[in-house]
């Protein structure tokens, strides 16, 4: 078993409220893993700090072998780890084409400088806004676009990383049947490609057609993992999820 | 005629400043209200250079920029700790010190008797004394800060200054260290203002305080809202909209003595009436 991610007794609190509690987990390389849970269990906080956007309070992130306490998340790019948010965060003042072209063009302030997008990036971006079916969409504004389309661009962009692992943060929800088969057969060729995906979800059919592996989580802590069809119909899992 | 010419320098030095302003709070989202201080620091650089030291204009020019650039950048490691509106009240602080600085220092400055005496610009011999060969100048100059400008929001820098603007922490998730491009355009704004402040100085060929203080960067800050953030030509339009207003206003019978308080209280009835009717200006592509 390869391992791409681990954490070790990780802890997280806000204002006196534990919303990671010691969590260790292992995510292996090129796997689908589900992390699952009610509201307020610690999913988000887990992905906000796996993608540097927090920092915990103790713990350890090992990541594609190198061992963190925290990092920047300007750095999760050179670990080729990308994510989308819960809330859809896009450049809404801005094409959805541009959407594309930042994330494909030059990063480095110097470089940048010198640097107008080519024919290699448009035919990029072109190919990724098809996956997702928004090329005919690409000189509109992010912000105008409907939640669902928002929620697909979202997606683009992380393709448009060459990413290792990526972290969705409930990419499915609100979404109509038709966008969610895109992003279902999106995540199916991630896997195909041996990127290993890391999903918070809440629809439990979703997560059993998808995942290999599921972490479920209750107030910040490992309540279960494993299969997601033995994971799924433990008593303790179903209580947490119902609040029995 | 030379009163046409003059409304037209004036013009071109507010499109440099305009411009310069634009690509900070338009396109990188920094809600800078400072300009005035780094106009005055190239005004100020280029006068004591020219007057005390002897210096020619256009070294004196290149002075004004690299001073305006370095206070910039010390002031950028500040105002990159703020976002929003602390950056504008923090940014608002730093103008105050340098109007401060430019009334006080009476032995650099001239304190509030400002420096007389300043020079036309002087090219191998060829002066550039007369209103026709200044407009020629600054004509020279907004063209060339213009490509400039249009270079920067053309290229993936642009593109990025705009995602900063948009959303800084998402972008810094796809790798962008958003601090270095925020400090470099708050000092490409500064550099370029700094420009304005030299070609004015050697316009008037006299400057003191008043010229520099927080209305003026209020002021610059308004033509950018008025013609349109994130659009280069809207800072065109709305330098010439804003320096022609009080001008027209004085073919009306207005009386010069309230011809500049008409100004204030059309440019402010202006941009109420703009933010309720057109919140993106004449030509704008981004909305605060």
């Amino acid at each position: 078993m390869k391992l791409i991610l681990r954490t070790k007794n990780l802890v997280k609190h806000f204002d006196g409220v534990c919303a990671i509690d010691n969590l260790s987990i292992n995510i292996e390389r090129g796997t689908v893993t589900s992390i699952v849970g009610p509201n307020g269990s610690g999913k988000t906080t887990l992905v906000n700090i796996l993608c540097g956007l927090l920092r915990p309070d103790r713990g350890e992130i090992e990541l594609s072998d190198v061992r963190f306490h925290e990092f920047r998340s300007e750095e999760m790019i050179t670990f080729k780890v990308t994510r989308t948010f819960q809330e859809v965060r896009l450049f809404n003042q801005m094409s959805v084409l541009d959407n594309i072209l930042v994330v494909l063009t030059e990063r480095s302030a110097r470089q940048s400088f010198f640097e107008k997008h080519g024919e290699f990036h448009l035919e990029r971006a072109k190919k990724i806004l098809g996956k997702v079916d928004l090329w005919e969409k690409r000189n509109e504004l992010a912000g105008s676009l409907s939640y669902g389309q928002r929620k697909l661009l979202e997606i683009g962009r992380m393709l448009a990383i060459d990413a290792k692992l990526v972290l969705l943060d409930e990419p499915f929800a609100g979404l109509f049947p038709e966008m969610v088969k895109i992003i279902v057969n999106i995540v199916k060729d991630l896997k195909a490609h041996e990127v290993t995906v890391i999903l918070i979800e809440h629809d439990m059919s979703l997560v059993r057609e998808l995942s290999d592996h599921v972490i479920v989580m209750d107030s910040g802590k490992l309540l279960a993992e494993g299969k997601p069809d033995e994971v799924l119909k433990r008593r303790d899992v179903i209580e947490a999820y119902l609040g029995e | 005629m030379e009163y046409l010419i003059h409304l037209a320098i004036l013009i071109g030095i507010y499109v440099i400043l305009s411009e310069s302003l634009n690509l900070v709070v338009g396109y990188a989202g920094l809600l800078s209200v400072t300009h005035a201080a780094f106009y005055g620091i190239g005004a100020y650089a280029t006068a004591i250079c020219m007057t005390s030291l002897g210096v020619n204009f256009f070294l004196s020019l290149l002075i004004g920029i690299a001073v305006s650039v370095l206070v910039s950048v010390l002031m950028g490691f500040v105002l990159s700790r703020f976002r929003d509106d602390y950056y504008a009240l923090a940014s608002l602080g730093f103008n105050v010190i340098a109007f401060s600085v430019f009334l006080n220092w009476n032995a650099l400055t001239g304190g509030a008797f400002g420096i007389p005496g300043i020079e036309r610009p002087n090219f191998l011999g060829v002066v550039f004394s007369s209103p026709l060969a200044f407009l020629l100048l600054v004509a020279i100059c907004v063209a060339l800060v213009h490509l400039f400008s249009k270079f920067i929001v053309d290229s993936s820098f642009g593109r990025a200054l705009k995602g900063i603007r948009e959303d800084e922490e998402a972008l810094r998730v796809f790798g962008y260290e958003t601090h270095f491009y925020k400090l470099i355009i708050f000092a490409i704004g500064a550099g370029l203002a700094a420009l304005a402040g030299s070609l004015y100085a050697s316009y008037i060929t006299y400057i003191d305080p008043t010229g520099f203080t927080i209305n003026e960067s209020i002021f610059i800050l308004v033509i950018i809202i008025l013609g349109g953030l994130a659009n280069l030509k809207g800072s065109i339009a709305g330098a010439i909209v804003l320096v022609l207003l009080p001008e027209l206003l004085r073919f009306i019978g207005m009386p010069n003595e309230i011809a500049a308080q008409m100004r204030q209280l059309i440019y402010g009835a202006m941009l109420v009436l703009l933010m309720l009717y057109r919140p993106k200006g004449f030509l704008g592509e981004y909305r605060i």
